[in-house]
């Protein structure tokens, strides 16, 4: 099987930003890939430069085997691209939008009409409307319709799901679901760490580095620390209190809960526990249970990320902006 | 007048001027209260006879998709809109009647805007203080404090453009507190930032409101209501769940906020697609 696609070494720098700093992965034929990470990790700057939008300043890209650079025209007709941006013409209708972009890559609607069903179908009652009038969740629908339209061998999805609410969400990551079992090679970013779990692979991505690439159950997998949920009555109390425990590797609010990851190698079951709730309970914090829990890809994600946006490394940050 | 709060703006205050009551709290220790709070635009319904009440201190997750009626809600609780019918107070102040004084008593970061990116941090500290009324002195003395506490002093001279997104959101975070109101609406707070920077935001929202402070969070990101100490859910309009993130994820046997939203959410959103495709 050739990879779909081949980064290696790719630096791309915007006056003094370094938005990519020498990024390399792989995509699989046929693979369902997303890069996760925040905003400003340099995401859409990659998907620009696959897209054949942008040239790097260093490094190789391969596309279906092409050269974004020297083949972009050949590419572009084999490349499905949705920008992070609604780009669709808001004042044109559902069907209008659709027909122009077959038109641009030279073919119709019904031409193309199996590879889009599935989609346009959800689309079709209201093919009249103009896109603008769309919710969320249709808009994005639309653009993934605009981009299958000259079926494409590759789909570019830069931020599909930001902006739209939890039952879009869902929708549309089926739909790629879908599209996938159909060959369909996908390559997708987001920010929400939970949407790591709907892709074959992931590459978790920050500052323009990649931080790790794996299946999402590997790299949950090889957090390396046993991680506890702490809950209790006072949680800001108990975080503060925490911070104190001389055995504590990281804690920070975790939903509802707190996780608290320990530094010691091979405690005894149940010990981590009983010393916790022991050490909250003693301080006068009410309501305090402590369980072992998983490792989520936010967890890892930090665990793998170093010091914050703007910390650690912010004098070179700050020079940088 | 209560007095357990610190925060009471004292007599004479140029933000309490004009204010019937000058008040920022119920004495039960309500900061928030509706009652069938409803809003019509036309023959649309947009909020449907809605009733909650939200204690000082909370951290109060307002959830739904676009279109559910959360932002017309909000907009009755700042003020900005009145109500069609029902009952509201907030801070202790009328939404019908002291639309202004719970303006000044309440704080507001947006997502998407907060801050004037041309301006630079102590700037817009300035800028925002000034607006809320506070005295030379009190904004020298709070800007100090406010750089001081985010660690952040050497950019105090930096376009706020110029500085990391993470840094932004707490400074805006921050500067919604300058006036020290008794509610602070948030928006969305953490979309789009590292994790890390993500739970440093919501360390200084459970701190604001282990100071009394009340964070009201709009969001349709459901990982973020996970955070809240109760959330409410609105679908078309009305109250389709309130409660703690356990309780309600144990009524509806799911295993996390989002999966409880799509559950609620989605004959509404079937609905909304059969007619048209929703509005929002």
């Amino acid at each position: 099987m050739t990879d779909a696609v081949v980064v290696d070494h790719v630096v791309k720098r915007f006056d003094t930003t370094t938005a990519l700093d020498g990024v390399s992965c792989t995509v699989g034929t046929g693979e369902l890939f997303g890069f996760i990470g925040p905003d400003g990790a340099g995401k859409t700057t990659l998907f620009r430069i696959l897209a054949t939008l942008l040239v790097p300043d260093a490094g190789r890209t391969r596309v279906l085997g092409a050269d974004p650079v020297a083949d972009l025209w050949a590419l572009r007709q084999r490349i499905g691209y949705m920008p992070g941006r609604f780009s669709l013409y808001a004042d044109l209708s559902v069907e209008e939008n659709l027909r122009f972009f077959a038109s641009v890559f030279g073919t119709t609607i019904a031409r193309e009409y199996d590879r889009i069903a599935p989609i346009y179908t959800q689309l079709e009652p209201f093919r009249q409307r103009r896109a603008e009038a769309l919710s969320g969740g249709m808009k994005q629908k639309l653009a993934l319709c605009c981009a299958l339209v000259h079926r494409p061998d590759i789909l570019l999805l830069d931020e599909p799901t930001t902006g739209v609410d939890a039952v879009s969400r869902r929708d549309f990551w089926d739909l790629l679901a879908q599209l996938k079992a159909a060959g369909l090679t996908i390559v997708v970013s987001t920010p929400y760490m939970d949407e790591a779990t709907r892709c074959d692979r992931v590459a978790l991505i920050q500052r323009g580095k990649i931080l790790v690439i794996d299946t999402p159950a590997a790299i949950t997998a090889s957090f390396g620390r046993p991680l506890y949920a702490v809950r209790a009555a006072e949680r800001y109390r108990a975080l503060d209190m925490l911070r104190e425990f001389p055995e504590t590797h990281s804690v920070y609010p975790f939903g509802e809960t707190l996780h608290y990851a320990d530094r010691r190698a091979g405690v005894a079951p149940g010990q981590v526990e009983h010393e916790l709730a022991a050490f909250l309970e003693t301080r006068g914090v009410a309501g305090v249970s402590v369980a072992p829990t998983s490792a989520t890809i936010e967890d890892s994600f930090m665990e793998r990320m170093g010091a914050p946006e703007g910390e650690g490394e912010s004098d070179q940050a700050m020079d940088a902006a | 007048m209560t007095d357990h709060t610190p925060r009471n703006p004292a007599p004479g205050n140029p933000r309490t001027t004009g204010a019937t009551v000058a008040t920022t709290t119920e004495p039960n220790g309500i900061a928030i209260r509706a009652k069938e709070l409803t809003r019509t635009f036309g023959a649309f319904t947009a909020v449907d006879h809605i009733s909650f009440q939200i204690h000082s201190g909370e951290v109060f997750g307002f959830l739904g998709a676009n279109g559910a009626g959360k932002t017309t809600a909000i907009r009755m609780m700042i003020g900005l809109l009145a109500p069609t019918s029902g009952e509201a107070t907030v801070a202790g102040f009328d939404v019908y009647r002291e639309t202004d004084a719970i303006k000044s008593n309440i704080g507001y970061m947006s997502q998407r805007f907060s801050l004037y990116d041309d301006l630079s941090v102590a700037e817009n500290i300035r800028l925002f203080g000034g607006i809320y009324d506070l005295t030379d002195q009190e904004i020298r003395e709070r800007t100090h404090a406010l750089l001081a506490r985010l660690g952040i002093e050497r950019v105090a001279n930096t376009a706020v453009r110029s500085i990391p997104l993470g840094w932004k959101q707490k400074l805006a975070f921050s500067v919604a507190l300058l006036h020290r109101p008794t509610i602070v609406f948030l928006d969305e707070p953490t979309s789009g930032v590292d994790p890390i920077t993500r739970r440093q935001f919501w360390e200084l929202i459970y701190e604001a409101a282990h100071r009394g402070t009340t964070a009201v969070v709009t969001t349709h990101y459901m990982d973020e209501a996970e955070y809240c100490d109760r959330v409410l859910v609105m679908v078309a309009g009305t109250i389709a769940a309130m409660g703690t993130p356990t309780e309600l994820k144990r009524q509806f046997g799911a295993d996390s906020i989002d999966e409880v939203f799509v559950r609620l959410a989605r004959p509404a959103a079937a609905r909304e697609a059969a007619a048209g495709g929703g509005v929002g």
